[in-house]
């Protein structure tokens, strides 16, 4: 438990922080030519080759791309989960590269809520406890914690189950508690690698449709790595990632999902597709 | 609008801030440790046997020592007693050695089982040491129950053992408190040294392993195998 003292200095420096949050750039991602080179033995294998990107604060991302084609990669190094060969990632005008390991894990803890495909949740923690452990990293007070899990939880529609453990709860609701989890601390980005990747057709597009709602109702920024076409349909801008490079970023207003599925069949014959 | 390093200020904090604002209260540590151990009870049984083991040998041979000289078998001093001690003594040292080796081995196959969860609490915002911290009061927690069980039963085997074959007499004579009369250490201070040296030797035990799991990387939890 923090002391007074403590507490009375993590008050006054959120209070300094908010501020700064309403004079921060409208642009909560950005990368600059990010490259990344893996050694594979002796083999150089380029899992991205240069990407340039800008995300603004409050939009629903999806980045999309076979397998291979450096999606992950690039979905770590906006996550802060990997360092970029070269190139830079800005997050909220921070260059990643500069944090030491404190500010990273501040990083993680306040600014970004990961969901991930194996849902990735504590198995010793009931499901309340596994939304709270970002909180308890924050220094957040037990009784705050019990009252902002439960209303987290509420929202995600798994207030009677509280008290279960992930191995008592179904894919979906245990992605429906990872989706608490990520919103602990009012996160500024949503990052979803696959979040419906392990989820049943209905079960999936019941957690797209309940990461939209988040979008709109908290302004939350999603940015999801992602094979599910039907996350198209939400997305604001799509980012279509191919050999390390973005091949195209549409606009929502301007894609059809049938014309998506063509995009992704000539994406995998090796062919750019021409805009519509 | 980039904040500089040299201002020393990142997301309008300074460093010490930034700092202070991430903590794992011992608390909590001790909450989710003590979790682990309790539900991964299989798991924590095999590192609390080896201990369990060692000590209860430990303490054998310390109420041996108590017994032997309450019954006036072995005066101080005594060359064969004396000898046979030194023995004992060795073994003693050797069976915690390979109990230690058990331990670093069977919480390396803990660490590389929960690399999803390391790398989880990494994206949650867990420092390094928090997992270290994690790691090593679980340790001391298998390391205490090990060291508790084992003292109780390597004590009550021996004195049994001693009463049947020397008379239950015996256990009038042994000094149970600290000190004895001559001022040489009691049964409790055996059994509280006992109890103390199996989880010194779970800690030290855990170093290497909690270590290795403060190693994993965040992007530990996106992989699929180990």
């Amino acid at each position: 438990m923090p002391s007074g003292e403590m507490r009375e200095k993590m008050q006054e420096a959120a209070k300094k922080l908010e501020p700064m949050m309403e004079q921060v750039s409208e642009f909560v991602v950005r990368t600059r030519d990010v490259q990344k080179i893996y050694l594979m033995g002796k083999v150089e294998v380029h899992a991205l080759r240069g990407i340039t990107l800008d995300i603004k604060r409050g939009e629903y991302i999806s980045i999309m791309g076979p397998s291979g084609s450096g999606k992950s990669t690039l979905f770590n190094m906006i996550g802060g989960l990997d360092k970029p060969s070269s190139g830079s990632v800005y997050i909220n005008e921070v260059d990643l590269a500069q944090l030491d390991a404190y500010e990273l894990a501040w990083l993680r803890c306040r600014t970004i809520g990961y969901i991930f495909q194996t849902f990735n949740l504590i198995p010793v923690m009931t499901a309340l406890e596994n939304v709270t452990l970002p909180m308890i990293f924050a220094g957040v007070p037990e009784d705050e914690r019990r009252d902002r899990g439960m209303e987290l939880l509420k929202r995600v529609g798994l207030a009677e189950r509280w008290n279960h453990k992930p191995f008592e709860l179904s894919g979906g609701q245990q992605q429906r508690v990872a989706i608490a989890r990520a919103l602990a601390n009012d996160p500024a980005i949503i990052l979803a690698d696959e979040p419906t990747g392990n989820l049943d057709l209905k079960t999936g597009k019941e957690i797209i449709e309940l990461l939209k709602e988040l979008n709109q109702e908290k302004g939350v920024t999603i940015i999801s790595a992602t094979h599910d076409l039907k996350m198209i349909d939400v997305s604001d801008r799509v980012i279509w990632i191919r050999d390390g490079q973005i091949s195209r970023i549409e606009d929502r207003s301007k894609i059809r999902v049938e014309a998506a599925l063509e995009v992704e069949e000539a994406l995998m014959e090796g062919e750019l597709p021409t805009t519509p | 609008m980039t904040r500089s390093r040299g201002n020393m200020t990142v997301f309008g904090l300074s460093r010490e801030e930034i700092r202070s604002q991430i903590q794992l209260p011992w608390g909590e540590a001790f909450r989710i440790s003590w979790r682990y151990v309790t539900i991964r009870l299989g798991r924590s049984l095999v590192t609390a046997s080896t201990i369990f083991l060692s000590v209860s040998f430990l303490m054998a041979i310390s109420t041996m020592v108590l017994a032997a000289k309450a019954t006036g078998l072995a005066e101080k001093g005594d060359p064969a007693f004396e000898a046979a001690l030194a023995r004992y003594k060795w073994s003693v040292i050797l069976g915690f050695m390979i109990c230690s080796t058990g331990i670093v081995s069977a919480l390396l196959m803990s660490v590389t089982e929960r690399f999803r969860e390391i790398g989880t609490m990494k994206c949650l915002g867990a420092l390094d040491n928090f997992i270290v911290r994690m790691f090593l009061i679980e340790a001391s927690l298998m390391g205490l129950f090990g060291s508790l069980a084992g003292a109780i039963v390597g004590a009550l085997i021996m004195l049994v053992w001693a009463g049947i074959r020397e008379g239950f007499s015996l256990w009038a004579k042994i000094p149970w408190g600290f000190k004895g009369e001559a001022g040489e250490w009691g049964f409790l201070s055996y059994f509280l040294a006992s109890i103390l040296a199996g989880v010194f030797l779970s800690v030290v035990s855990a170093i290497a392993p909690a270590w290795r799991a403060a190693k994993l990387q965040a992007a530990d939890a996106l992989r699929t195998e180990i």
